[in-house]
């Protein structure tokens, strides 16, 4: 939640509905915290609110006005918190080439199999040309690719969930794809304007155990909650989506349809609801820690390269063996298709210890 | 350029053998060792560009592809530390076949023996070197040949694009300078890219077919989001309208293993270079392997 400095003035109406939400919202543990002081200051006055109309005005904007400043300086700091504060498994790497060398066969080819992925796509009818896009590039890498929509529409193939809510049809689609998940043991959520390179996906959780729970893309923080940046991509492992599914009943820690005055965005409800079964967002990076998932374009991060590392563009932009793109037009990503899949120079092998073979049914990869 | 006997080219290989575990697995034992050609098939790369052109595009040819050359040579009107050659002519458009006559005579007096093929590129060309010298690989510079991606009007025999980057065989090279000094072939258009055309069709010099062997351009004039994207058949865009060879838009415009494309502006470059160097799908079997061995035999 962000508090925006200023907020608080005359209008005391505005700043105790802020104060409000404070103590009622999700993710308020810490401005709780801080908000102690100055409810205890309110319980006070309160009992004595009976003397004069007016200090129990004063004693309620003063109350707020202590509640937001210590929330907003909060906000700041969380931001330049030190690393021990973090969780331990905050950085997820893919295994090591070496490590992937000293495997034998048989551990090489369970692997490739438990590596498998489903992916839900959540497109609504004005994403039609991305659906169509992703549908026609990079969704055909995954094992089993599923669109969701809100409403169904003339020429969108996808399951119509008929729901407005964002959150409510993600809950949705995360349940049909649980239920309908097969063997698979993989689970990636994005919108079609992302794009995804799936291969790279694997590798990245080629060695965990998805069993366990994982919950993996670009992460952020807003307040005390790490949070998986839906822009970039979601990946979430079968015991995450299992733990989910459970704590979904739960209508108090995660409800369907909040009751706080404005809507908290689908992807941080989702890190709440996964948090309180004791799941914790985890960045993807490569070897080098540059992060695999990206919500800007190829060429916005090439862009922003050459201004911050005029000698070294490319080498510092991005990863080799990244994951996701975002913001990029639909014939930019039939370039993109052609750029990772196909365009290559000869003679350039990498030995890489397994093989994904291409899909059956496409002709641009 | 690509042929099916591609095999003679490779002095080793290992043979693969494959288990398929399940539709989508396989899993390679050994694989092909990949064969160096930087030295048995030398590319000198001269680049057209200008002073003013040097900071804003050229330094991002030097930063990322011309040092794939054996030899890269910045040409210019003017000398310069960058490094550029100085070619004694004007700037303009008016003068680009003056400034290719003096930068293949310089290249002919200075560095005929230092490489066995010669390209020439713009400052908005990307050129991907190892691809460059795969195609060329199975032709003999000392035959008059010159490659690049074929134009049909003004020219009886054809010419080759200039932006998309053309590449001369030294036998060619010699060719285009003696018809010079001998005065067969005049400064006698403006336009570079028809006027070394038409200098090549005097001195007999052959065009060569670039394409891969599934018939895909290799070397282009224009950027890849102008070929890549899917099109509702359609009568020739107006880019497409000077085509030799019978154009192909979407998927199939293009090779894996492309050679140029153009009006690449810096930050395209940078973006070709991660594309076609770094940026890659772990694992992935490509679709497209001239050269490799295929398996006839049934492996299980």
């Amino acid at each position: 939640m962000r508090w925006r400095a200023g907020e608080t003035d005359s209008r005391t109406d505005t700043t105790f509905l802020l104060f409000s939400g404070c103590v009622y919202g999700n993710e308020c543990d810490v401005v709780a915290s801080k908000c102690e002081q100055s409810s205890v200051l309110l319980k006070e006055l309160r009992s004595s609110m009976m003397s004069e109309g007016s200090s129990f005005m004063k004693g309620l904007i003063l109350g707020g006005i202590f509640c937001l400043v210590m929330s907003f300086f909060e906000t700041f700091n969380s931001g330049t918190h030190s690393e021990g504060h973090e969780h331990l498994h905050h950085h997820l790497k893919p295994v090591s080439k070496d490590e992937l060398q000293k495997l034998s066969e048989s551990q090489m080819s369970d692997w490739t199999l438990q590596v498998r992925v489903y992916c839900l796509i959540m497109v609504t009818p004005k994403l039609l040309v991305h659906w169509a896009t992703a549908n026609d590039t990079w969704s055909k890498h995954c094992d089993k690719s599923v669109f969701y929509t809100s409403e169904s529409s003339k020429a969108l193939e996808a399951i119509d969930l008929q729901e407005q809510d964002e959150w409510a049809r993600l809950r949705k689609a995360i349940k049909h794809a649980y239920e309908n998940a097969g063997d698979l043991r993989w689970f990636f959520v994005a919108r079609p304007t992302t794009y995804a390179i799936i291969e790279n996906l694997k590798y990245l959780v080629l060695d965990k155990d998805p069993s366990q729970p994982f919950y993996i893309g670009h992460t952020e923080k807003s307040g005390e909650l790490d949070y998986v940046e839906y822009d970039s991509g979601i990946v979430l492992s079968y015991e995450a989506m299992r733990r989910l599914i459970e704590i979904f009943k739960d209508e108090d820690r995660c409800p369907e349809r909040g009751h706080a005055l404005w809507k908290t965005p689908e992807e941080k409800q989702l890190a709440t609801c996964l948090k309180y079964t004791g799941v914790f967002a985890e960045n993807g990076e490569d070897a080098q820690g540059k992060g695999l998932f990206n919500k800007k374009s190829v060429s916005s991060l090439i862009s922003d390269s050459m201004g911050q590392n005029p000698a070294d563009v490319v080498e510092a932009c991005c990863s080799d063996m990244a994951i996701t793109f975002g913001g990029m037009s639909p014939s930019q990503i039939q370039v993109l298709m052609y750029g990772v899949y196909r365009l290559r120079p000869y003679g350039h092998d990498f030995h890489d210890s397994l093989t994904f073979l291409p899909p059956n049914d496409s002709d641009n990869d | 350029f690509y042929s099916l006997h591609a095999e003679n080219v490779h002095t080793t290989h290992s043979i693969h053998t494959a288990e398929i575990l399940n539709s989508n697995i396989l899993i390679v034992k050994n694989r092909r060792a990949a064969l160096d050609l930087s030295q048995k098939v030398r590319v000198l790369c001269w680049v057209m560009t200008q002073p003013q052109h040097l900071k804003s595009r050229t330094q991002h040819i030097r930063a990322t592809w011309g040092k794939r050359c054996n030899i890269v040579l910045y040409m210019s009107s003017e000398a310069s530390d960058f490094p550029t050659v100085g070619l004694n002519v004007l700037e303009g458009r008016s003068q680009l076949y003056w400034k290719t006559i003096r930068a293949f005579q310089h290249i002919h007096m200075h560095h005929l023996d230092d490489a066995d093929w010669f390209l020439k590129a713009d400052d908005d060309t990307f050129v991907v070197l190892e691809n460059l010298r795969y195609g060329l690989s199975k032709h003999n510079a000392e035959e008059p040949l010159y490659f690049g991606r074929r134009f049909t009007p003004f020219v009886a025999q054809g010419y080759m694009s200039g932006g998309a980057g053309y590449v001369l065989s030294k036998e060619a090279l010699r060719r285009f300078v003696k018809g010079f000094a001998d005065g067969l072939c005049t400064h006698n258009t403006e336009i570079e890219d028809i006027g070394l055309g038409k200098c090549m069709e005097t001195m007999k010099v052959q065009l060569g077919d670039s394409r891969d062997v599934l018939g895909r351009q290799t070397f282009h004039p224009y950027p890849p989001n102008n070929y890549l994207p899917r099109q509702l058949p359609r009568p020739r865009p107006w880019y497409l309208l000077y085509e030799h060879y019978h154009p192909v838009e979407g998927p199939g415009c293009c090779s894996d293993l492309a050679i140029s494309f153009h009006y690449i502006d810096a930050v395209q470059m940078h973006t070709l270079e991660y594309y076609t160097y770094h940026l890659r799908p772990f694992g992935y079997k490509y679709r497209f392997n001239p050269g490799e061995r295929s398996e006839n035999r049934n492996n299980s």
